[in-house]
């Protein structure tokens, strides 16, 4: 069953109809669920989507080949794992940041990018497809080298972001309720200290005093959150506002927005002054990087920054992790010419 | 500084009051468990009672968590009337042996789920291995890891625990009545969870293997 409305139809013509009110009922529980969990309710305008659940794949009517290479993509989503050593090089899985399997809000949700996209991107300064935004995320958040355009792991994560995104009218015009890791807002001043201190309290128990997170054989069970396991300095969480959104609408598991807007931005600072892999656009030199990368994404990071406690310069080196290698070859402009 | 009590009842609170344990053996555990196996029996495997208090499964648990549950009952961090006045027989060595002794036992098959139909156990399957986001219940495996065979110190294995156990203790947390948790990292969970979600979740994970091989 596909709900996706916009939430100021729920007190419209739309009621009249008896299924709409079915659907108006799963849609305000589902509000409700949220909103007792701390998040906020969906402004008068913003676009409300359910995205269909695994179950509601196996009663779809779709062709049984394409339901089948939509579990493809989910088990890549939930277990990228398995892609270790040839497209992931550190222990990362999608679902590691994008809970819920990538279905709930406020943990950015991945359906927005099949109906968004192809749009203009300011990270690398062009147009981008669902490909090229899924290949993103494997070249800086999974530290590693994107699956061939077209491939079919490529296409079977494609196929699982757009079954969640079934009944989502082509760019919706409405702002989606949800989207990516809302922040609240920055505190006055941010503390290493108290960052550090929140961290063993709140969040050391699974991932570790070194942020090492916990792995079982070759499963991840709790991602490592800095360090050579983590994601690289190109990742979209290094942004201190985006990992202060990820923490606060998401962590600890299971207890959402149970942090303080300032725990969760002390946090958030004190992770990002921990080391990582280098950032694949690096030219061999910090500053002139920082340089290259600072207005479309690096003043919101640590990098090329001395860290207050030991002045010691972050992102100032040349470890690539486990990946043999800086930059995968989908990192490269386009002109459309 | 929630890595503390690990810390403490991993290494022994035995620092505290002053005396070095010595290293944990399974041997000395295994005469020291004498204790222990009216209920939990010889081979670890202790006992599912429909309708009655379950006796848990030990053979196989990790050893830090056997020791910090132990601990916990002697400072009544957790209570059960039942394991009171056997706690109370074992100190700090006794409990790293024994806890050792159960940890080096082969793991035993969980009882429990024979009597759950087909909808309860994919219910359960759901619960264990993918959650139910709708109502925030995350998966158990997304913190008693692959399979749910445990993951560390401190999450325990609960596959091929028996239902009737991991049901009370569910309830428990959802209760209150059970709250030795870091973060209330489980009672948060439990309490989200209906009573028919509990009973899945416990067939099913009585339904399977606790360990990997």
């Amino acid at each position: 069953m596909i709900r996706t409305f916009s939430y100021v139809a729920l007190s419209g013509t739309l009621l009249f109809s008896a299924t709409a009110a079915a659907t108006d009922d799963t849609t305000q529980q589902y509000i409700n669920t949220l909103t007792e969990l701390g998040y906020p309710a969906p402004k008068a305008n913003e676009l409300v989507h359910i995205p269909p659940t695994m179950e509601d794949l196996e009663n779809a009517s779709l062709h049984p080949e394409l339901k089948r290479v939509i579990r493809r993509g989910y088990d890549l989503f939930t277990n990228t794992q398995q892609l270790r050593g040839e497209n992931v090089f550190n222990n990362m899985n999608c679902s590691s940041c994008h809970m819920g399997e990538g279905r709930m809000p406020f943990s950015a949700p991945v359906w927005p990018a099949a109906v968004t996209l192809p749009n203009y991107r300011g990270k690398n300064d062009h147009v981008n497809n669902l490909e090229e935004r899924i290949a993103g995320c494997f070249t800086y958040s999974m530290n590693g080298k994107p699956p061939e355009y077209g491939s079919d792991n490529m296409l079977a994560l494609s196929a699982y972001h757009q079954w969640l995104a079934k009944g989502v009218a082509m760019y919706p015009e409405k702002p989606i309720y949800g989207r990516g890791f809302p922040a609240p807002d920055r505190p006055a001043k941010l503390s290493y200290a108290r960052g550090e201190a929140a961290f063993e309290e709140n969040c050391s128990v699974c991932h570790g005093n070194d942020g090492e997170g916990l792995r079982v054989g070759n499963h991840t069970v709790f991602p490592a959150i800095w360090g050579d396991m983590s994601n690289n300095w190109g990742a979209g969480i290094v942004r201190v506002f985006t990992a202060a959104g990820f923490i606060k609408n998401n962590m600890p598991l299971g207890q959402p927005n149970s942090l303080s807007d300032q725990e969760a931005w002390d946090i958030a600072y004190y992770m990002s002054n921990q080391e990582r892999p280098q950032d694949p656009r690096y030219t061999g030199d910090v500053k002139d990087t920082l340089e290259k990368t600072q207005e479309r994404f690096h003043k919101h990071s640590m990098y090329g920054q001395a860290r207050e406690t030991d002045g010691h310069v972050l992102g100032d080196h040349n470890n690539t992790g486990e990946k043999p290698f800086l930059k995968p070859d989908s990192v490269r402009p386009r002109t459309f010419e | 500084m929630k890595k503390l009590p690990i810390l403490l009842t991993a290494l022994g609170l035995a620092a505290c009051s002053g005396f070095a344990l010595a290293e944990a053996d399974a041997t000395r555990g295994a005469a020291s468990a004498a204790v222990c196996m009216a209920c939990h029996q010889a081979d670890g495997s202790g006992m599912n009672i429909p309708g009655g208090e379950s006796w848990p499964r030990l053979a196989g648990l990790d050893a830090a968590y056997i020791s910090k549950q132990l601990h916990d009952y002697k400072s009544g961090k957790r209570s059960s009337a039942s394991m009171m006045p056997f706690v109370n027989m074992l100190d700090d060595q006794k409990i790293a042996d024994v806890a050792a002794y159960y940890a080096g036992l082969p793991a035993t098959k969980g009882k429990g789920s024979e009597s759950a139909n087909e909808a309860t156990l994919k219910r359960g399957q759901q619960l264990a291995e993918r959650g139910d986001w709708s109502r925030y219940v995350v998966s158990c495996k997304s913190c008693h890891g692959p399979d749910n065979q445990g993951a560390g110190a401190v999450f325990p294995g609960i596959a091929g625990q028996h239902a009737g156990y991991i049901k009370t203790q569910l309830q428990a947390w959802r209760a209150g009545t059970r709250k030795n948790d870091t973060q209330d990292l489980m009672g948060s969970i439990a309490r989200r969870m209906s009573d028919d979600d509990i009973n899945a979740v416990a067939a099913w994970l009585a339904s399977q293997s606790a360990s990997a091989n």
